[in-house]
């Protein structure tokens, strides 16, 4: 308990004794710029999201939101300090001003979105709840799943998405809940659990990257069925609306960079295009920064540094990574999917 | 004139009222009263407009909506469709499950060892002497860790699970499923009988005592009691017609269904608290004889009582004086290191709490339940200690 109540002690203590509360207009994006560092708050590591490398460096595509984020600021998008939360630490410590931001898979709702005072700045990611078990059970539906024991994170949209499945289908379970999302994977390997669920998209991670030998990727399998919506998003505190705005635009810009064709690879041919949306969105036509209040070259400096969404999916979670998961809902709208961003005009 | 003066009021010098040491006296607590005041004040004031700026949700109201979260592990009927309230009443009911047992545990096995150490036996001696040096010494948690790994690896799953007993009792990584008798009105009958049997125990053990002192004729009061406590029950099962309708578990899909269930969170946190708990309250046994003065189990052996007698009716009742007032803090410790639970996933009052926390946004409120709860837990241990402290305190005449 000790550990991990500090974080919400701390949190606590920042709420209780803050002569001046964090929530005031331009406050939050002052702290940034005063600290030179935008801290984010990301989860403890799940693979192609949010994961520490060898070296130490966070990688994936979370990361790359929080990296966008800075170089909208700062013009440079190594100026992150990554602070992992577990899942029950994470809402507390962006309460308190522990964090600027949090990363950690967080799905978009009405409560988290109010009574919690945080607001989602948009959607980096289309989620929906799976379930992962192993080849040997010989199950092919969840609806198959009546009575079986279920590992499940606390504290999480997940769990209680889970137990209104199997209310409205009319099935029990018996949850193991386990806090630590490598503690909660060693239990369902070890076959303490028969089903782990949790969003599809970590199941695949964890699938692609967890499996202890000698067990193999291909004992495992991925049931078709999806339970839930969840959009994953940025999230901030309720309060300064200026530095929300940062974040919602640094991601729409790697939206819109992936729309307008913009890479890394070719930004700096973009900067002499024609095309007055791409003269706009690069800069090149002063304004757009100057009404966010950075600089007029954001989103060349994200696309420069970070990559436009398409190449951090691809590099990250898509095909370009071990985890090979399709574009799916997260294409562009263009191209069937729903990722759209708001024109930068 | 002597007798005058000792009917007058003594006289008062007369002083500034601010060298007056009572009036200063009063002055210095009403100015810390209210400077404690304040501050409880401001930080509750700050808190609220804190939370209001910030449009947090704040208030209690939040308990009477529904959970919405399923628990592995509940002593009282609990769904998701209940209510917060009753989410946070079954984890510390289960908090208090495993406080009370590891007490218990940990004290018999405590004082065995630590008896155990104080044995001329060179071998038992020695091997108390491990068990507790090897169980202080590492934090807890890891032997939570520890064990909760043996159980979920070294166990097969519920298809392989070993059984014993006939097909009775099955062993596996979802943990001990064993048979228990059908829900029956006879059972609350039978615990009013066991409650009788206690308080019949009570009596006939004073009764014996006072025999003893009068006449000097022993009484066997350990059997007796026994006999009675299991005996009174068992007549009342026979006599409602001796209801023997079990609930067997069997393999029914994934898991076992039917008969009950010690699961592995709650095994793997008891016997870490019990087996780290124990090693300190061998300790704080084998300190509290080595107390009494050598002349006490000489003056038991000189009686001719046998080394269990002169253990159980000289030195322990004395050695308790010494001892009980460090075990109030080892029985609190248990309470609270139960938290630990957290970590292995045991459904306690710190999981219900903290899930709660995350779904409401309400960290305030419902930390202030979590310290309610075990401060009023943590008191009532203490209270009961120290009353029984008192009791068995020496009493000189």
């Amino acid at each position: 308990m000790q550990a991990r109540l500090i974080a919400a002690a701390v949190g606590l203590a920042a709420v209780v004794l803050g002569a001046t509360g964090p929530a005031q207009a331009g406050k939050d994006l002052d702290a940034v710029k005063a600290r030179g560092m935008v801290n984010c708050g990301v989860g403890t590591g799940t693979a192609g999201y949010m994961i520490a490398d060898s070296q130490g460096k966070w990688r994936g595509l979370s990361v790359d939101v929080c990296r966008a984020v800075s170089a909208a600021i700062f013009g440079d998008s190594e100026k992150v300090r990554y602070i992992p939360l577990t899942s029950q630490q994470r809402f507390t410590a962006l309460q308190s001003g522990e964090v600027d931001m949090t990363m950690g898979n967080a799905t978009y709702t009405l409560t988290r979105d109010t009574a919690l005072g945080f607001d989602f700045t948009g959607v980096y990611y289309y989620d929906g709840q799976g379930f992962l078990v192993p080849k040997k059970l010989g199950v092919k539906s969840a609806k198959e799943l009546n009575g079986a024991t279920i590992c499940v994170a606390p504290g999480t949209t997940t769990e209680l998405n889970l137990a209104d499945y199997f209310r409205t289908n009319k099935m029990t379970f018996k949850p193991v809940v386990i806090e630590k999302v490598d503690e909660i994977r060693a239990a369902f390997f070890s076959g303490r659990c028969d089903v782990y669920t949790t969003d599809a998209s970590s199941l695949a991670a964890t699938r692609a990257a967890n499996v202890p030998p000698p067990q193999t990727i291909d004992d495992y399998m991925i049931l078709p069925e999806i339970i839930s919506k969840e959009p994953l998003g940025p999230v901030v505190r309720h309060g300064d609306n200026q530095f929300a705005d940062i974040v919602r635009w640094a991601l729409y810009a790697m939206i819109e960079a992936e729309e307008y064709g913009i890479t890394s690879k070719n930004v700096d041919e973009m900067l002499k295009s024609e095309n007055p949306s791409i003269k706009r969105i690069l800069g090149v036509t002063p304004g757009m920064g100057k009404a966010l209040g950075v600089d007029e070259k954001w989103v060349y400096n994200i696309v420069k540094q970070v990559g436009n969404y398409g190449e951090s999916f691809d590099r990250n979670v898509g095909m370009g990574s071990p985890l090979k998961i399709a574009r799916g809902q997260n294409a562009l709208w263009t191209q069937g999917g729903l990722q759209y961003a708001p024109p930068i005009r | 004139m002597a007798v005058e003066s000792l009917g007058s009021a003594p006289r008062r010098t007369r002083v500034a009222p601010w060298n007056d040491p009572v009036i200063r006296g009063w002055v210095f607590q009403i100015v810390v009263v209210s400077l404690v005041g304040l501050l409880a004040w401001y930080l509750v004031s700050n808190t609220m407009e804190n939370l209001a700026r910030q449009k947090i949700a704040s208030g209690f109201h939040y308990l009477e909506r529904e959970a919405g979260f399923e628990i592995g592990d509940t002593m009282i009927e609990y769904s998701p469709a209940s209510t917060y309230a009753r989410a946070i009443w079954v984890g510390i009911l289960n908090t208090l499950r495993v406080a009370v047992l590891g007490i218990i545990l940990a004290t018999v096995l405590g004082t065995v060892i630590g008896v155990g150490r104080l044995s001329p036996n060179w071998l038992l001696s020695r091997i108390c002497e491990w068990y507790v040096e090897a169980f202080r010494n590492v934090p807890l948690l890891l032997w939570l860790f520890l064990f909760y790994k043996l159980i979920s690896e070294a166990f097969p799953g519920p298809r392989q699970a070993i059984s014993m007993l006939w097909n009775s009792v099955f062993l596996s990584n979802r943990g001990v499923y064993f048979p228990v008798p059908m829900a029956d009105p006879i059972h609350q009958w039978m615990g009013l009988a066991f409650l009788v049997g206690i308080a019949a125990a009570f009596f006939i053990n004073r009764w014996a005592k006072q025999r003893q002192a009068t006449t000097g004729q022993p009484f066997p009061i350990m059997s007796t009691a026994l006999g009675v406590i299991i005996g009174l029950p068992f007549m009342v099962w026979l006599l409602g017609g001796a209801p023997s309708h079990m609930s067997w578990p069997e393999l029914k899909g994934f898991n076992f269904v039917g008969g009950t269930v010690i699961q592995p969170e709650f095994t793997a946190l008891l016997v870490g608290l019990v087996l780290y708990t124990s090693a300190f309250v061998a300790e704080i046994v084998r300190s509290g004889i080595l107390a009494l003065h050598k002349g006490q189990s000489e003056a038991a052996a000189a009686l001719g009582l046998s080394r269990g007698q002169s253990m159980r009716l000289v030195l322990l009742p004395q050695a308790l004086r010494v001892i009980v007032p460090p075990m109030t803090s080892q029985y609190l410790n248990i309470t609270k290191n139960s938290s630990l639970a957290i970590a292995i996933g045991y459904p306690d009052l710190v999981a219900s709490v903290n899930v709660t926390i995350n779904q409401t946004g309400q960290a305030i409120e419902n930390i202030l339940i979590i310290m309610a709860a075990y401060l009023s837990v943590s008191l009532s241990i203490s209270a009961f200690m120290n009353w029984y402290n008192k009791r068995i305190a020496l009493r000189e005449r």
